[in-house]
């Protein structure tokens, strides 16, 4: 299966504002150049605080977060407590190195809010975590929506310029990208709510 | 491994294995645990049957790891075995969160290996009660840990042969106020008072953790300060 990271296609992208976090992803689920859905999930709230992206193989991205989800009920009933952002990222890290050797055909993103201050994780898929920068992408039209984050990215943005700057990212890199598209979802996560936004764009 | 497990029910509903381990815990040097408002010490006696025993050989608190140390009353051998699985356990923790381990976790999972000995074909339970001591982010712990896997979060408590005068000496002295420092004398005073002979530097040990998450047994000088200070 040559590019079974392309086979399903699809983007995600994740920004740090000030106190905030934005998550983004394409709506599309295809299959090579067959688009069988528009309205496929690649957002996942894990907790309040906490959301988690991904790209690649669709089955994958399935099941990692059903995997994720259990993990995380699992530690709150275990430990009588809500998982850090932090945390969280670190145990995504660890479950895709469990599978070094078979591995989930997924590049996630996990962004959350510890106490306030905005975490934002990317891993390759086997569980090489990078959280040093301020926007990271994943998927089909990743290297795209870059070129688009560094121009409009600024540092300490608010949730609304947030959400503006992350949509427009995530739309110019799709309009590129011939495997991802087919409208897009926003999330804004602040201390107080988290904000969810479709995007109407070119249906193509 | 036998197939047929060891503790089984007596007629009268209980454990006799796990009341003869803590028979065996009842028998072994005193172990003291206080917890204080911003720290937690553990004090044990260290008598050794000879003065030909190299004492610096002898450690009676082990550290699980940097916030959380552990110590005990009873079976040395056995409190060896379970202080190395805790080790294991925190690093598996470790390795899977990347965080510092909670002493609830640690205390929750540590006792499930504890009761699985009586519960197990062929083997016996554990002859050792754990004071396990630490500070993590909920803050400072006091944690006992019995043969029966039973596990108990304590403001300050005592266990092996002394226990019983010990925790009725506790039961005064004890304010939820009192800082670490106070603590420590507390726990040194409570030693002395069941001590069989003349208590020295050497012949106990004490190990102290700060709200810095730092658990440090202290060298025989610090100790030698600290009795002074008692008279």
């Amino acid at each position: 299966m040559s590019g079974i990271f392309e086979y399903n296609g699809g983007s995600i992208v994740g920004m740090k504002g000030k106190n905030c976090i934005a998550m983004a992803c394409d709506r599309r689920f295809g299959q090579q150049m067959s688009t069988i859905t528009t309205n496929y999930q690649k957002v996942f709230k894990i907790q309040d605080n906490i959301l988690l992206a991904l790209s690649g193989l669709n089955s994958d991205i399935h099941t990692f977060y059903a995997l994720m989800e259990k993990e995380i009920n699992l530690y709150n009933l275990k430990e009588n407590r809500k998982m850090k952002p932090t945390t969280f990222a670190n145990l995504v890290a660890s479950a895709l190195y469990e599978r070094r050797f078979g591995p989930f055909f997924v590049t996630p993103i996990v962004a959350g809010l510890e106490n306030g201050k905005p975490i934002l994780a990317t891993y390759d898929s086997i569980g090489c975590k990078s959280d040093l920068d301020d926007f990271q992408v994943g998927g089909t039209g990743g290297n795209y929506i870059y070129g688009a984050c560094e121009a409009f990215f600024k540092p300490d943005l608010s949730p609304e310029e947030l959400e503006e700057v992350i949509g427009q990212s995530l739309v110019s890199g799709c309009d590129r990208d011939s495997l991802s598209g087919w409208g897009g979802v926003v999330y804004v996560l602040t201390e107080q709510k988290l904000t969810v936004k479709i995007l109407k764009t070119k249906q193509t | 491994m036998t197939d047929f497990a060891l503790t089984t029910f007596s007629s009268k509903g209980k454990l006799l294995q796990i009341e003869y381990a803590l028979n065996a815990v009842a028998k072994g040097d005193t172990a003291i645990g206080i917890k204080a408002k911003n720290g937690v010490v553990l004090v044990v006696e260290k008598k050794q049957s000879s003065i030909l025993i190299e004492e610096s050989s002898v450690q009676k608190i082990a550290l699980l790891t940097d916030n959380v140390a552990a110590t005990y009353a009873g079976l040395g051998p056995d409190f060896r075995v379970l202080s190395q699985q805790a080790r294991k356990l925190v690093k598996k923790y470790d390795l899977k969160y990347q965080e510092e381990i909670f002493v609830q976790t640690l205390s929750r999972e540590l006792a499930e290996d504890v009761q699985i000995a009586t519960q197990r074909g062929g083997i016996r339970p554990f002859g050792v009660s754990i004071l396990i001591a630490g500070y993590d982010e909920e803050g400072p712990h006091l944690v006992q840990l019995d043969p029966s896997g039973a596990y108990y979060s304590w403001k300050a408590t005592a266990i092996g042969k002394q226990a019983k005068n010990a925790k009725a000496f506790l039961e005064k002295r004890y304010n939820a106020d009192m800082e670490i420092e106070d603590a420590i004398n507390t726990a040194l005073l409570t030693l002395k008072e069941g001590f069989e002979g003349q208590i020295t530097p050497t012949n106990i040990e004490v190990g102290v953790i700060r709200d810095d998450h730092v658990f440090r047994i202290l060298p025989a000088s610090q100790v030698k300060d600290y009795l002074e200070e008692l008279e």
